[in-house]
């Protein structure tokens, strides 16, 4: 199968070890934990080079999570809904870093909803990643705007509100890659994690993940019961880096769909129940609202542009990223200051 | 038509000029020329645009003064150019006895007045012989009262040719299509009108050396030569001329190799974003600044904490105007202090520099991204409209002293044969040391945060981390006191009482005590310049009975901050506080000083 080789140490040099965290403080069994287990062994898996990724997350349970994997690398746990911003900040900076961003459906949804739709508008170079659970796990089980219409359930009563839905939002707003997947589907979210590392843009990734404490009754749609019956995979996905020679080896060839990457590599995606075209928009705006409908999940790429330039090729940042510059870059020399004066004697 | 009185005898460069327009007809360029015209001339003025928040018909003022002795503060205008019928009668009215009216006779109105000058000019019959229609004609009538005023002032026009190229960056057609029409005017005038009145001006050689600039392009100047590599802004009154600044300059300065900009400036969703993407940017290591006025600094509030707690630099200008809400978009303050001093939740205060003029806006420009890099936390920067969008002189700026001061950064070398904790007070000062992503040392990364966290920068809820870590913040604000610009004292030798005050007041101060000594009664005065203050503040205190703190609020916010952090002198601190949004004038300072300045401090050595 398309398993990566397992071995003790990567292109990096580094062993999986050495993209670890500290220890998850979440609750047992939380499908966030599992995440961050793929980041980990994508991160692995990419030879990824510690020092040059950048970990961002809001607040809030996920929020926690980039603790938890990549102690090697620099961090920024910010404020509720306003990672966007500072990832912004962060990569105008620093334009070489790598960023993974780790939000929640409320921090993503609710109060960073204006932030997120800006980020991909602007389509500064990051993986957001959406642990959506769609409760407020850390003040005790909250609706979240994600939760589904219609929900009951113990602590926050009956749900009168529709869902938010983040991957639609997230192509209503421009973002040239957009997927869903499932905590509980590690294949799946590894392969959909090593395609996003490779995108020109943002790339959203909206995860389901079942709440343990409080959204987690089996006839929620965002439990894991529910998942694992109610899920319909989109496709199959295998990530090849470019340089590497592992073949997937595919059950049904015939029905591949070869998706470009903007860095070279390529992205393969199998069609298993429908015909989608992920570079589609409208097409892929009317699966989800099908899916939705039907209140289905459907996981896998939905969508994939990457004609965008990103935020830092659009702002014509340096080569250099700007936080490295030197002074003489920095500061104009004396000559300068006094033919500007000149204009206002 | 009224009867001129008398001629008194004449009033040569000194006296202040308004004009009333209605917003967008253009009459800025008209005022501009005319303000330029007098600076050429060697003469020091002061220009203030009291504006509304509109895009098209409501009045504005444009006041000019003149002054020889170079007093730039608001003053009643004794000249008066009337040209908006909707405050025609108003500002007739509002003249001063012996005053000056120069009236588009197209106007009506219904005012009498035999104590004035009226001079009434036919704009619509010197226009008519100009080949231009519509808007631009509109534009080009307020060249009439340039003409005129030019025959009636004695402004020769080649310095209002002068005024005109500085307003036009040398663009000839544009000089020469309102230069013809200043020059109709002018002629019509020297032909029809009689002089009655004694307001004149005359060369001088007081602003050889001089600029004329706002304060929002002086600081926006600071800024690019502080290295500014990150700016993100979302536009608002008074603020958004700054980063028009901004946008104007660095594409001329700040080019790298092959023309690539070093710099980026991005237009932000809110002020929320805006602050967000600083943290961001600075937190990566690159010199930020965002540039906004009262409602953006309340959206600041919860980044400006985490930017102080987690220790990251960064830059904000407030151009403050009047709060709360919305308050008076256009209209000047100093009613942000209290609140971004102490922006954000739970304990810890920020620095906060306070320019006064276009020569400090330059510096703390630059010095504010030093301050903000050595002590690794958000610096304020207070302006306030009047300084910020309103044209000012200044002596030319001086280059930076010193090379930047990038704070304690360390690189991998550093790293690796240091350590590194983030958060550990390896110096006593309470400042740290900190990496920047992208260093491949081991143990160089860590995760910035606003949670409680140890010396590792790890989470935690250790009652003795956060006391170790609030303590040590509270230190590192005590290595403030020493970095930021100290305030300056001028003691007056045996005076009792000092003044203190910060930013734009001081002029209509300087003034008001310049008139208060001339008559006998000295104070002493400082200007502070930054928070937290400096050991120099409590000295003049204590080197006085009384000190009388003057600011442009009104809950007298600066000398609530003096009364708590100096309290065993607190009895001794007094208030001038008042806002009306207008800038102070002398004559309302020296009302409001003179009460303090009894008798006992008229015992000057």
């Amino acid at each position: 199968m398309d398993r990566p080789r397992t071995i003790a140490s990567n292109a990096a040099g580094l062993s999986k070890a050495d993209y670890g965290g500290s220890p998850s403080t979440l609750c047992r069994g939380c499908g966030h934990n599992s995440i961050a287990s793929q980041i980990i062994q994508v991160a692995f898996e990419l030879s990824l080079r510690p020092h040059e990724v950048l970990k961002l997350s809001g607040i809030g349970c996920s929020s926690k999570s980039p603790a938890y994997f990549l102690g090697m690398s620099h961090g920024f746990n910010a404020l509720h809904g306003r990672m966007p911003a500072v990832a912004t900040g962060a990569l105008a900076a620093n334009r070489r870093m790598r960023a993974i961003g780790v939000s929640g459906d409320g921090d993503t949804g609710s109060i960073g909803l204006g932030q997120f739709k800006h980020l991909l508008r602007r389509n500064t170079r990051m993986v957001y990643v959406i642990e959506n659970n769609g409760v407020y796990g850390l003040t005790k089980g909250q609706f979240s705007a994600t939760a589904d219409e219609g929900l009951d359930l113990k602590y926050a009563g009956h749900n009168d509100l529709p869902p938010i839905d983040l991957c639609q939002e997230a192509i209503a707003a421009g973002c040239g890659f957009v997927a869903r997947s499932f905590a509980g589907d590690a294949k799946q979210v590894r392969e959909i994690l090593k395609a996003a590392f490779s995108h020109r843009g943002t790339a959203v990734i909206d995860i389901i993940s079942p709440c343990v404490a409080f959204n987690n009754e089996d006839d929620s749609p965002k439990s894991y019961a529910y998942g694992r019956h109610h899920e319909k995979p989109l496709h199959e996905l295998g990530y090849i880096p470019f340089a590497d020679e592992i073949v997937i080896t595919e059950s049904d060839p015939g029905e591949l769909t070869t998706v470009d990457l903007h860095d070279g590599s390529r992205l393969k995606l199998r069609r298993v129940e429908e015909d989608h075209d992920p570079t589609n928009r409208i097409a892929a705006m009317t699966r989800l609202m099908e899916a939705e409908r039907k209140q289905e999940f459907i996981t896998g790429l939905l969508y994939y542009n990457q004609s965008r330039p990103s935020h830092a090729e659009a702002a014509r940042l340096p080569e250099t990223p700007l936080a490295l510059l030197p002074e003489e870059a920095l500061r104009p020399p004396p000559e300068a200051l006094e033919r500007t004066l000149q204009r206002y004697r | 038509m009224t009867t001129p009185p008398a001629i008194a005898r004449d009033v040569t460069n000194d006296f202040s000029l308004v004009v009333a327009t209605a917003n967008g007809t253009g009459s800025q360029t008209a005022n501009l020329a005319l303000l330029r015209a007098c600076f050429h001339m060697g003469i020091p003025v002061c220009g203030k645009n009291i504006f509304p928040s509109n895009i098209q018909g409501l009045p504005t003022w444009y006041h000019i003064r003149v002054s020889k002795d170079g007093y730039v503060a608001r003053r009643t205008s004794e000249v008066l150019v009337a040209f908006n019928q909707a405050t025609v009668d108003a500002d007739l009215r509002e003249l001063p006895s012996g005053g000056v009216a120069v009236v588009d006779a197209g106007l009506a109105h219904g005012v009498e007045r035999d104590d004035i000058h009226v001079y009434a000019i036919p704009v619509k019959a010197l226009m008519a012989a100009s080949e231009h229609k519509g808007k631009l004609r509109d534009y080009l009538a307020n060249m009439t009262y340039v003409g005129v005023l030019a025959h009636l002032l004695e402004i020769p026009l080649d310095a209002i040719e002068a005024g005109l190229d500085a307003q036009f960056g040398g663009k000839r057609r544009l000089v020469d299509t309102n230069l013809a029409v200043v020059r109709g005017a002018h002629a019509w005038a020297v032909e029809e009108l009689t002089k009655t009145d004694p307001f004149r001006v005359a060369p001088m050689d007081a602003t050889r050396d001089l600029l004329i600039m706002s304060g929002n392009e002086a600081g926006a100047l600071g800024s690019v030569f502080g290295g500014v590599s990150v700016a993100a802004w979302y536009p608002i009154t008074p603020s958004t001329s700054f980063i028009d600044a901004l946008r104007d300059y660095l594409p001329e300065l700040r080019q790298g190799e092959d023309g690539v900009p070093t710099y980026t400036v991005i237009q932000a969703e809110d002020e929320l974003a805006a602050i967000g993407m600083v943290i961001g940017a600075g937190f990566a290591g690159a010199r930020a600044l965002t540039a906004t006025s009262g409602p953006g600094i309340s959206l600041m509030a919860e980044f400006a904490g985490l930017g102080s707690f987690a220790e990251v630099p960064g830059v904000i200008w407030d151009v403050q105007r009047v709060g709360p809400s919305t308050g008076l978009p256009t209209r000047t303050s100093q009613g942000d202090l209290a609140f971004a001093y102490g922006l954000g939740h739970g304990d810890g205060k920020h620095v906060v520099l306070l320019p006064s003029s276009i020569e400090e806006c330059f510096e703390f420009g630059w010095r504010s991204f030093d301050l903000a890099e050595q002590l690794q936390t958000p610096v304020f920067v207070l302006t306030d409209l009047d300084l910020g969008m309103n044209n000012w002189m200044g002596r030319s700026f001086t280059y930076p002293d010193q090379p930047m001061q990038r704070g304690k950064v360390l690189d991998a070398d550093e790293v690796r044969e240091r350590g590194f904790a983030r958060y550990r007070d390896v110096d006593g000062d309470g400042v740290t040391y900190r990496t920047l992503p992208g260093n491949d040392a081991p143990g160089a990364a860590y995760f910035a945060r606003g949670t409680g966290h140890n010396a590792q920068a790890v989470y935690s809820e250790r009652s003795d981390d956060w006391v170790e870590n609030t303590e040590r913040l509270a230190r590192k604000f005590d290595t403030a006191r020493r970095l930021v610009p100290p305030a300056l004292d001028e003691r007056v030798e045996g005076a009792s009482v000092g003044l203190i005050a910060f930013g734009t007041t001081r002029y209509a101060i300087e003034e008001a005590r310049d008139a208060l000594a001339a008559d006998g009664l000295h104070c002493s005065s400082m200007r502070v310049r930054a928070l937290p203050i400096g050991e120099e503040v409590r000295a003049f205190i204590e080197a006085h009975e009384r000190v009388v703190v003057i600011e442009m609020n009104r809950d007298a916010q600066l000398a609530a901050i003096l009364r708590a952090e100096l309290p065993d002198l607190a009895p001794r601190i007094e208030s001038v506080a008042y806002l009306d949004g207008m800038p102070f004038t002398a004559g309302f300072m020296r009302e409001r000083i003179e009460p303090f300045l009894t008798p006992r401090s008229l015992e000057v050595a």
